[in-house]
């Protein structure tokens, strides 16, 4: 294994030419599903069910059902929302960061990981919808002229978190759309089906991949990419407001912001990691999703995972440092209470596996890869159960302490969630171009000019 | 075909470079109407074509800033103006408390803006309609070709002349492309009113079926049906079915000691009950206040038996007389409870205390109306040295 890491690796591979790269992305869009996709989506389809059930039932008799009750008023519901929006974050850091530090690699990938944040963002939508109890109230949310002459208190984190997230939702997929007008013109142009062309000729707005419209695409690709940026980090930044600006030990915490976004990138690219290595494989995009992409996304979550490790350690010493017996507590009991076992598997998942990927042969193995994403999914989920659950399970008051215990409901709509991601996955990847073609087209080998402006002799 | 109108001609090239020459080339040239087609943006294509700088930004910059001003201003108004709360000591405009809103409302409208600004203002989509389409060219351009298109609407287009220069630039293939005149008015088809008509039923039925219906399920229906303990209603919480419950045998709740001379007109002087109550300024106050609320339309305002309504009533008699002087409290007490001759029962709206205040007031109504000399004597003395004070 002798990678030459100091040229930059194709980002397409396999001297694919740009016909090849559209018939390799399109052929799921045309053949018809087989037996193994309806399997899957049958799985994914039913965890989804047991979800919508549990969801039904917790409306139809109320939220007792749900585990949570004082002193824990906050548990799997707003641990799964802020899992959620964590994963969606990889997408935009794919899709924005990397497309402003001009990271050719990130086009195999972007148009997956995009899909992937607004699966994820619905995904994490529903929990703070849920957690009020009466959803179809939500409405009140937002600042409208109502009879009660009331406003929303623009002061509170919980509603900036309102606008945060609506307005992620809204900007990826906005962003998601503008990448897919190209590709929706290439399917109309080579389809033979009636209805497919309709369809494909609706969104593609009548595309015509004239070069004066690439000229303001281009543009507003990158004053999207460039307001995007800001935005993911916004994001992630005030759903740990939601916490820091509280005042209780375990939450109050100046670190909370930086170590969210870190601990956001962290589990998305872990999730992105864990789904590209079945699609890669599944529709022979080996060529287009390389080891080497996985492998640089690979670095990606090793970094984020110090910085997350290092966030763990740092809050201890400031516990210490700052000599508060309420916060030095919260976090001796977090190490080593009744929730030692969720705290050890978040450190253990989140900060020791990972530096397998130090080495170059685990990197760029798929196995070892698998093992390590997969564990840092599940170290994520917990490292947002450590922080809701332990924070409130002990209060200020000793006899009010007590242990949190999730019931079948919470679990049922915890699995329901991961059912509907998938669900929605599943039905993108015979719907859409999982792979931008436009963009892979740009970054192929020989596909711009041999110096740009340049006169070549015709 | 009749109605064929020449759109312009357009040549096919296959690579990167060569498309760029051919761009300058049509430039030099002097044709202004012309546009390249490649299936993904070919980088120095702008100058090529000498096209200006996108004015994109612009829309971004000031929709940005708009949402900016709307965001706070907005938040100013709801909160500093029309209902100002102090919410955790924050002042009524507090500015870093509103930067997220104000971030997330810009970043949102610039966006929207210049997508949609974009796509509407500068490409006058959606346009499927364009006679590019369902040709072969724009079939290679989708796919792996570089396409060159000359419209005949410049005003240097000749068809030879145009073919000509085309052809001495080496092309795959050349293509002439018509378009046919469209003349009819989409709006009135049949098709598209059934659609709008359709629209109009189900957003009718269902606003219909959620105002008038959904919102009267479980659980929608704000939370009527609970359970708990409804007056008069059945109750499944205990298991003889009624919500109202008698109290447990052998109790009594506090203020409810049942009064065991109810109901006899002559009782016995053993079963009337001593006043409880000292005559104490507070005491006669409560008294006064209650006897002329419940006692004085009939026994009048100073128990003289000259009802306000007198005439519809047989009259009550006087508290001043000798009979009624001689009542033990308890007497009067057990009036008040049980009623005499045509007066009701005053149980259900003076309580105990009340009950035994409007006998010690009608006590000080009674000394006060058949005052000895030593009484006058005292309230004499008491007056002066009320006035010396």
């Amino acid at each position: 294994m002798n990678i030459d890491y100091s040229q930059e690796a194709p980002a397409v591979a396999g001297r694919l030419t740009l016909a090849e790269i559209e018939e390799l992305v399109a052929k799921p869009l045309d053949t018809r599903p087989d037996k193994k996709y309806f399997i899957a989506l049958s799985i994914s389809g039913s965890a989804l069910m047991i979800g919508a059930i549990c969801l039904a039932l917790s409306f139809y008799y109320g939220l007792g059902l749900w585990g949570n009750n004082q002193p824990i008023g906050w548990a799997f519901d707003i641990v799964n929302f802020v899992f959620w929006v964590g994963i969606g974050h990889a997408g935009t850091l794919i899709s924005a960061i990397l497309f402003l530090l001009r990271q050719k690699w990130r086009t195999g990938i972007a148009r997956f990981a995009e899909a992937m944040t607004i699966f994820a963002v619905m995904c994490a939508g529903i929990f703070p919808a849920i957690h009020t109890g009466r959803p179809w109230l939500d409405g009140y949310l937002l600042p409208y002229p109502n009879q009660h002459s009331l406003w929303v208190n623009f002061t509170s984190p919980l509603l900036w978190d309102v606008f945060a997230v609506s307005t992620y939702f809204t900007v990826s997929l906005v962003f998601w759309y503008i990448g897919l007008i190209p590709d929706f013109a290439t399917l109309r142009d080579r389809t033979s089906s009636k209805i497919k062309k309709t369809i494909y000729s609706l969104f593609s707005l009548g595309w015509r991949h004239s070069s004066r419209h690439w000229q303001h695409y281009e543009k507003s690709y990158m004053l999207l990419a460039g307001f995007a940026t800001p935005l993911v980090l916004s994001v992630h930044t005030i759903v740990s407001f939601d916490f820091a600006v509280s005042i209780l030990p375990g939450w109050h915490t100046t670190i909370f912001p930086p170590y969210f976004v870190a601990g956001a990138i962290f589990s998305g690219f872990a999730m992105v990691v864990t789904v590209l290595v079945f699609v890669r494989k599944i529709f022979d995009l080996e060529n287009i999703i390389t080891m080497d992409h996985l492998e640089k996304m690979n670095k990606v979550i090793l970094a984020t995972g110090m910085m997350v490790g290092y966030a763990y350690g740092m809050e201890f010493f400031i516990a210490w440092y700052s000599g508060v017996q309420a916060e030095q507590f919260v976090f001796v009991n977090r190490a080593f209470g009744p929730y030692a076992w969720a705290y050890w598997i978040m450190v253990s998942c989140n900060v020791i596996f990972p530096q397998l990927f130090w080495v170059k042969k685990f990197r760029r193995s798929i196995p070892v890869m698998m093992v390590v994403v997969i564990l840092v999914n599940v170290g994520m989920w917990f490292e947002r159960f450590v922080i809701t659950v332990t924070s409130l399970h002990r209060d200020f008051l000793p006899s009010s302490w007590a242990y949190y215990t999730p019931t079948l409901y919470d679990f049922g709509i915890l699995i329901g969630s991961f059912g509907l991601f998938f669900t929605l996955v599943i039905l993108f990847t015979k719907s859409l171009p999982v792979v931008s073609i436009s963009e892979v087209k740009a970054v192929a080998e020989g596909a711009q000019p041999s110096h740009h402006g340049g006169v070549v002799n015709a | 075909m009749h109605n064929k109108n020449l759109f312009g001609v357009s040549a096919l090239f296959d690579s990167p470079d060569k498309i760029i020459s051919v761009a300058k080339k049509t430039t030099d040239a002097g044709y202004k109407k012309f546009d390249i087609n490649t299936p993904y943006p070919v980088h120095g294509m702008e100058k090529a074509m000498k096209l200006k700088p996108s004015k994109l930004g612009f829309i971004t910059l000031v929709f940005g800033l708009t949402g900016s001003f709307i965001a706070l201003l907005f938040m100013y108004w709801t909160m500093s103006v029309d209902y100002p709360m102090i919410i955790s000591g924050k002042p009524f405009f507090a500015l870093p408390a509103f930067i997220p809103v104000t971030f997330e409302v810009t970043v949102l409208l610039a966006t929207l803006a210049t997508v949609i600004g974009m796509i509407t203002f500068f490409f006058k989509f959606p346009e499927n309609h364009h006679p590019l389409h369902d040709t072969n060219y724009m079939k290679q351009v989708s796919k792996d070709k570089f396409g060159l298109v000359i419209e005949s609407a410049d005003k240097n287009f000749e068809l030879e002349k145009v073919k000509e220069f085309l052809q001495s630039l080496n092309p795959i293939a050349i293509e002439e492309i018509y378009y046919q005149e469209k003349a009819n008015n989409s709006l009135l088809e049949p098709r598209f009113l059934t659609l709008l008509f359709a629209i109009a039923l189900v957003t009718s039925g269902t606003t219909y079926f959620v105002l008038n219906k959904l919102l009267y399920m479980t659980p929608f229906d704000w939370m009527s049906t609970q359970l708990k303990l409804n007056p008069q209603k059945p109750s499944d919480l205990f298991s003889d079915g009624y919500g109202m419950r008698s109290p447990v045998k052998g109790t009594v709740a506090q203020g409810f000691m049942p009064y065991l001379a109810k109901g006899n007109p002559n009782p016995n002087s053993n079963d009337l009950l001593e006043n409880p109550y000292l005559i104490t300024e507070e005491n006669i106050k409560l008294g006064k206040s209650k006897y002329l609320t419940f006692c004085s339309p009939c026994h009048g305002n100073f128990g003289d038996g000259d009802s306000r309504l007198r005439g519809q009533f047989p009259n009550p008699p006087s508290l001043h007389s000798k009979r009624a002087q001689d009542f033990k409290d308890g007497m009067i007490y057990h009036v008040i409870v049980n009623g005499q001759n045509s007066m009701p029962s005053y149980a259900p709206y003076l309580n105990h205390e009340e009950r035994w205040s409007v006998v010690n007031y009608i006590r000080v109504l009674q000394r006060a109306k058949n005052a000895s000399e030593s009484d006058i004597q005292f309230a004499k003395k008491e007056n002066v040295k009320n006035a010396s004070n």
